[in-house]
């Protein structure tokens, strides 16, 4: 929003025509999405449209003059929380959807009544509602919003927010005590897993690549070493069940010893050379 | 009336702020931005945009010769002079290659990602001011296209937007490296975010505002990255856990995920969160000079020169790039120094070091700035009392016996015992062993004896 788009909405009091524009852009997009949330089968799709419904309220809220709130909405709403929905949602995949198949009967009764109970009071609500013109914003805003905003929070209501903030800091702990859990075994890290492998005395290092120094780089030929012998472990043990294994003697150097005659290595042998 | 006010500031460079002077502009913003017009506005969106993505083309091929420089290599330097036009021709590449939709893939949401992270991406520039006011075609206007009171969280939003391109991204190509990348994206972003705001917060607390222009306003006699070196410390760091650049870029991982979240993307959807990341790279750098370099202000001795000659007009452009263009350099030399972070060290470091020692920062920043509200003492008094606490409290730690480490807790063996295989591998001595006799030097000072009146052989052995 401009500078004179938002003083000549705070100036008039009323919509002004852009900002009406910019409601019924969004109405629809967000009453979309807000379905959405409903009726879509995978919970991303869900977490989108809220997402969504929050960006456009967002909007709303900057075009009404509250530039802080809309910020702060996109922020911690759609930046932190949906986030950490999101975190827990993905680790479901993506082909997951939720079962349909009604469990307890008598819920879809109680929802429809419910449902219907609250449409009414709603449409009895917005249809008696009369708005009376906007007043007092200019002065509200009058040293920018932000410390507008901040006057009311930690003037008028700074008893209430810090309650808040006590019991919101007690939540916080509270969940961490109940998930804390007493470590019964040590603790494997990255030390005792190297010494773990160490002594079941594998390889240590990654497996050779297959195609390496052979004349083929495909995947199913193994690599050679350096001797030119063929390392059975390079080939992926999948295609070596499977029997896919490409054989080596077309891919050997054809310089080197045959594959059979492999010469033996000794202690002893090292030292006279 | 404001015209005037504007002409006096511009002849001596000396903006303050606007609230001072009511002249149109808005409430808690230095910036005027009263004389833009429509056409001024769209000028400048045209500018950023185009200015971000030659930005791009130039900070890829900048990245590629500065890490080829320092691994002794020289880097692209075929295509065009120095080698500039390779990214274009890169560029080129990525959009002429087969687009391959995955599948498998949740395909709305494969193909809206790579868009939501472009566009976040570009949303940033729209507040970041590159000079003061200049006269663009008779109009008297900030070189920024908008500013308001809250724009450095709306750049926070923005960013936070932003990730969800490439966590989306992740999750639905339905594959496990993009999951995977995504999941730590996630992580890492809900991490990372708090100890950056955190870190903003203090420049908030310090300037007073959290409009961009404000900012750089307030930073007219002391850039904040001096009195607040700690916030800027922890943001530098936090700007590239932000960015996913090396040695954080664990959600793109190429040694562990293959690709990370771009995985299973192709052609311009793969070069789009190509974009992103160095767009995101040259906006956390745009946010970190604004916030703590002195945005476009010129450094200390240029902005002396003839009553701050060089912090009006075109001049404070130039600024700003070199800062800009430095912070780009640092990323590139981090990418070429160090090597990735394990992930559980990575959130150890944030949520155990990074988060407490930024709320700590705030706090004493908080502190000291009640205190120069609330009383009457002045900055350098408060400064020089907290300078000798601080001396007071060294003194004093010296004065504490060091804590005796306990020789035992290491696997000291009794010396003299050497088990050179002790876990089944072959061992160094522990600090107290010897090792044993070696028995090749044996059986060669053997066959010296043996052979000593048969020259040859013997130097053979030597050799061996």
């Amino acid at each position: 929003m401009s500078a004179a788009l938002l003083a000549a909405a705070a100036q008039t009091a009323t919509t002004s025509g852009a900002e009406a524009v910019l409601f019924w852009c969004l109405a629809p997009v967000m009453v979309i999405a807000a379905l959405g949330l409903i009726f879509a089968r995978k919970a991303v799709h869900a977490a989108m449209g809220v997402i969504v419904v929050m960006i456009s309220l967002a909007f709303l809220y900057v075009a009404q003059d509250a530039p802080f709130l809309g910020v702060v909405q996109v922020v911690v709403y759609t930046g932190a929380v949906m986030m950490l929905f999101v975190f827990v949602l993905m680790l479901i995949g993506v082909d997951a959807s939720d079962s349909l198949v009604e469990t307890i009967k008598a819920q879809r009764w109680i929802g429809w009544l419910a449902g219907l109970g609250l449409g009414v009071v709603l449409v009895g609500v917005v249809t008696r509602a009369t708005y009376p013109p906007m007043t007092g914003l200019a002065t509200a805003n009058a040293d920018s919003n932000p410390v507008g905003v901040a006057k009311v929070i930690f003037g008028d209501y700074v008893f209430t927010f810090e309650v808040v903030g006590a019991l919101l800091v007690t939540a916080a702990l509270g969940a961490l005590v109940l998930t804390h859990r007493q470590r019964l075994t040590p603790r494997i890290g990255q030390k005792e897993r190297a010494d773990a492998r160490v002594a079941a005395g594998g390889s240590l290092t990654p497996l050779p690549a297959p195609g390496v120094y052979a004349r083929h780089n495909a995947l199913d030929v193994p690599a050679l070493d350096h001797l030119g012998r063929p390392l059975e472990e390079s080939v992926s043990r999948v295609l070596r069940i499977r029997g896919q294994e490409l054989g080596v003697e077309q891919f050997q150097s054809p310089a080197l010893p045959s594959a059979t005659q492999t010469p033996t290595l000794e202690p002893g042998t090292e030292d006279q050379a | 009336m404001s015209l005037v006010a504007l002409a006096t500031q511009h002849l001596t460079g000396l903006h303050l702020v606007a609230a001072t002077s009511p002249s149109g502009a808005q409430a808690g913003v230095a910036a005027d931005f009263s004389h833009d017009n429509f056409w001024i506005w769209l000028l400048k969106a045209v500018v950023i945009v185009i200015f971000m993505l030659t930005s791009v083309l130039i900070a890829i091929w900048f990245e590629r010769r500065v890490v080829g420089r320092m691994q002794l290599r020289p880097g692209p330097n075929v295509h065009g002079p120095f080698g500039l036009l390779q990214s274009l021709a890169d560029a080129m590449k990525l959009l002429l290659k087969e687009d391959v939709t995955v599948k498998a893939a949740d395909k709305i949401v494969y193909i809206v990602a790579p868009m939501i992270a472009v566009f976040c991406s570009l949303l940033t520039f729209a507040v970041i001011p590159f000079g003061p006011s200049v006269h663009l075609f008779g109009i008297v206007t900030p070189l920024q296209l908008t500013d308001f009171p809250v724009a450095v969280l709306y750049i926070l939003a923005a960013a936070s937007v932003g990730v969800y391109g490439i966590v989306l991204g992740g999750w639905s190509s339905n594959s496990t490296y993009p999951l995977l990348g995504s999941v730590r994206s996630t992580a890492q972003v809900i991490s990372y975010e708090l100890s950056m705001s955190l870190s903003l917060v203090s420049v908030f607390v310090l300037a007073g505002s959290m409009s961009t222009s404000q900012i750089v306003s307030s930073q007219r006699s002391l850039w904040w990255a001096l009195p607040l070196l700690p916030a800027f410390v922890i943001y530098v760091i936090s700007m590239v856990g932000e960015t996913n650049r090396l040695p954080f870029d664990l959600p793109e991982a190429e040694g562990e995920l293959v690709g990370g979240y771009a995985t299973e993307y192709s052609s311009m959807k793969f070069a789009w969160f190509f974009l992103a990341e160095y767009i995101n790279m040259i906006n956390v750098s745009a946010v970190a000079t604004t916030l703590f370099l002195g945005g476009w202000r010129a450094p200390w001795p240029i902005s002396a020169i003839n009553d701050g000659m060089f912090n009006t007009g075109w001049w404070p452009v130039l600024w700003f790039l070199v800062k800009l263009w430095a912070l780009i350099f640092f990323f590139v030399w981090l990418r070429g120094t160090l090597l990735r972070l394990r992930y559980d060290q990575f959130m150890k470091f944030g949520w155990k070091l990074l988060i407490p020692v930024s709320l700590g920062w705030v706090v004493c920043v908080a502190a000291v700035q009640g205190v120069r509200q609330f009383s009457s003492l002045t900055l350098q008094t408060i400064l020089v009392a907290l300078g000798v606490v601080v001396i007071v409290a060294v003194a004093v730690s010296y004065l504490i016996p060091e804590k005796t480490e306990p020789r035992t807790t290491g696997k000291v063996a009794p010396p003299g015992v050497f088990d050179a295989f002790a876990d089944g591998y072959p061992v160094p001595p522990l600090p107290g062993q010897t090792l044993p006799p070696s028995p090749r030097r044996a059986r060669a000072a053997a066959a010296v004896a043996s052979v000593t009146d048969t020259g040859t052989e013997a130097q053979e052995v030597q050799r061996g």
